[in-house]
């Protein structure tokens, strides 16, 4: 195996398109453990930390960008991105122990692909999409279609997520992230719900965008259940159609952290949880 | 496979190496530079038994491969100790007994060290989340919270004016 380090975006994809076995590599934090248990034996790891645009966050046309490589930690250096988008950064930030965020990158967990990973909900409900670099030059594709399968993205040879592009904030907008674990710290999620949205002044929301993971073989964008908060104010009724929703678009396992129908019964509990705190804060945005 | 030539500062001294590309950071300290200290627990990144500083950033050795710090600054659980005197940290870990083992000890330490640079006055909760990647099988981590929040305790004091 050889390890590189180019500091290009040419030379990134020159050395992923080279050969099948190359593996792009930003934290490393799950794809050295898949080396290490013989499951990828990669010929070539191509570490993307070197190109100064997939590192940082800035803020651009009103939004934010993220290097697909920054590490999770990083994002909390950021306090105009920590105030804009507080459930992508708590969600990057739930990941693995200490040592393990100073490696850990959204861009990682999102090609990682666990349908368990839990900055994915996030930044599908945020409605972030991602600037992918590969042979043809650059494609901006939108997180949620980037999924194929546990393990498995629609990336195409010599491709590689470079960035993230966060939208422009309205006032009166917020998100927020939450998991359900069986411990409090350094566990996978049994159920993991984001949640995006917007309120006029009076409070009621009019846009919504929920995001579900460990539920189904990827993370899921759920339209009804986005659809079933719209024009209310969070009311129970709307609550519990948005709950409902959720329960609706499950698709889960049985395993050892949850059963089917514990895991279809808590996206519910979580998707409310974290829809009352994303209302919340978008309030004290207006 | 062809060796790969690593320049870096470990513990503020230059060093350099020539290591397989795949060699996790953690197997160079231990067989290249034979600071054995650093312990493989898990080799997964879920123990915090390899944990070192590198630029300032606790991590996982064993998570970090060795030609990724070329050029880079290492400190080891070997560059806690200065000029023959203990840390703070490792005298509060010997006068509360908080290890009974020892394996996890070096990676707390670092762990703890690195927590109480940036936070001289952490809570309890706060030491117990920031510890949570430290597996500790022995001591049921009571004593390892009292003895980082008494060194906490002492290096404030030291921080008042005379």
């Amino acid at each position: 195996m050889s390890y590189h380090s180019p500091t290009s975006v040419d030379q990134a994809v020159e050395l992923l398109a080279s050969r099948d076995d190359a593996r792009p590599m930003s934290g490393g934090t799950d794809l050295l453990v898949q080396m290490r248990s013989g499951r990828l034996k990669p010929g070539a790891i191509v570490d993307i930390k070197g190109i100064d645009r997939a590192v940082g966050s800035r803020a651009q046309d009103g939004g934010f960008v993220i290097g697909a490589a920054t590490p999770c930690t990083e994002l909390l250096d950021d306090a105009a991105l920590c105030a804009a988008w507080p459930g992508v950064v708590e969600a990057a930030n739930l990941i693995g122990s200490v040592q393990v965020r100073n490696r850990a990158t959204i861009g990682g967990n999102l090609c990682n692909a666990s349908p368990a990973a839990d900055s994915v909900p996030a930044l599908i409900a945020a409605g972030a999409r991602a600037v992918v670099a590969g042979p043809q030059g650059e494609r901006i594709v939108a997180v949620e279609d980037l999924l194929a399968g546990p393990g498995w993205t629609t990336l195409g040879k010599g491709e590689f997520v470079l960035e993230f592009i966060l939208p422009v904030r309205e006032p009166g907008s917020a998100d927020a992230y939450l998991r359900s674990i069986p411990r409090t710290e350094m566990d996978i999620a049994v159920v993991g719900a984001g949640i995006n949205l917007s309120c006029d002044a009076s409070g009621t929301i009019t846009a919504a965008r929920v995001a579900l993971g460990a539920v189904a073989p990827t993370a899921l964008l759920v339209p009804d259940a986005g659809a079933a908060l719209i024009g209310s104010k969070l009311d129970e009724a709307a609550l519990t159609a948005m709950g409902e929703a959720a329960k609706a678009a499950c698709r889960p396992i049985d395993d050892k952290r949850g059963t089917i129908d514990y895991r279809i019964a808590m996206s519910a509990v979580y998707a409310r949880r974290a829809a009352v705190i994303a209302y919340n804060r978008s309030r004290e945005t207006l | 496979m062809s060796k790969q030539h690593i320049r870096a500062t470990v513990n503020g001294d230059a060093v350099d190496f020539l290591c397989e590309p795949t060699t996790s950071l953690l197997n160079a300290l231990r067989d290249e530079l034979r600071l054995t200290g650093s312990k493989e627990g898990c080799g997964s990144g879920d123990c915090g038994a390899c944990s070192v500083m590198l630029d300032d950033k606790l991590v996982c050795s064993c998570l970090v491969l060795a030609p990724e710090i070329d050029g880079r600054r290492v400190e080891t659980i070997e560059g806690l100790a200065q000029d023959g005197q203990l840390h703070p940290l490792q005298r509060k870990f010997l006068e509360h007994g908080a290890l009974q083992c020892g394996f996890c000890t070096p990676g707390v330490l670092v762990a703890a060290k690195a927590l109480l640079e940036r936070n001289v006055d952490p809570t309890e909760e706060e030491t117990r989340y920031w510890l949570a990647g430290n597996l500790c099988r022995c001591t049921g981590y009571d004593k390892i919270i009292r003895a980082v929040l008494d060194t906490a305790a002492e290096l404030r004091q030291e921080r008042l004016p005379a």
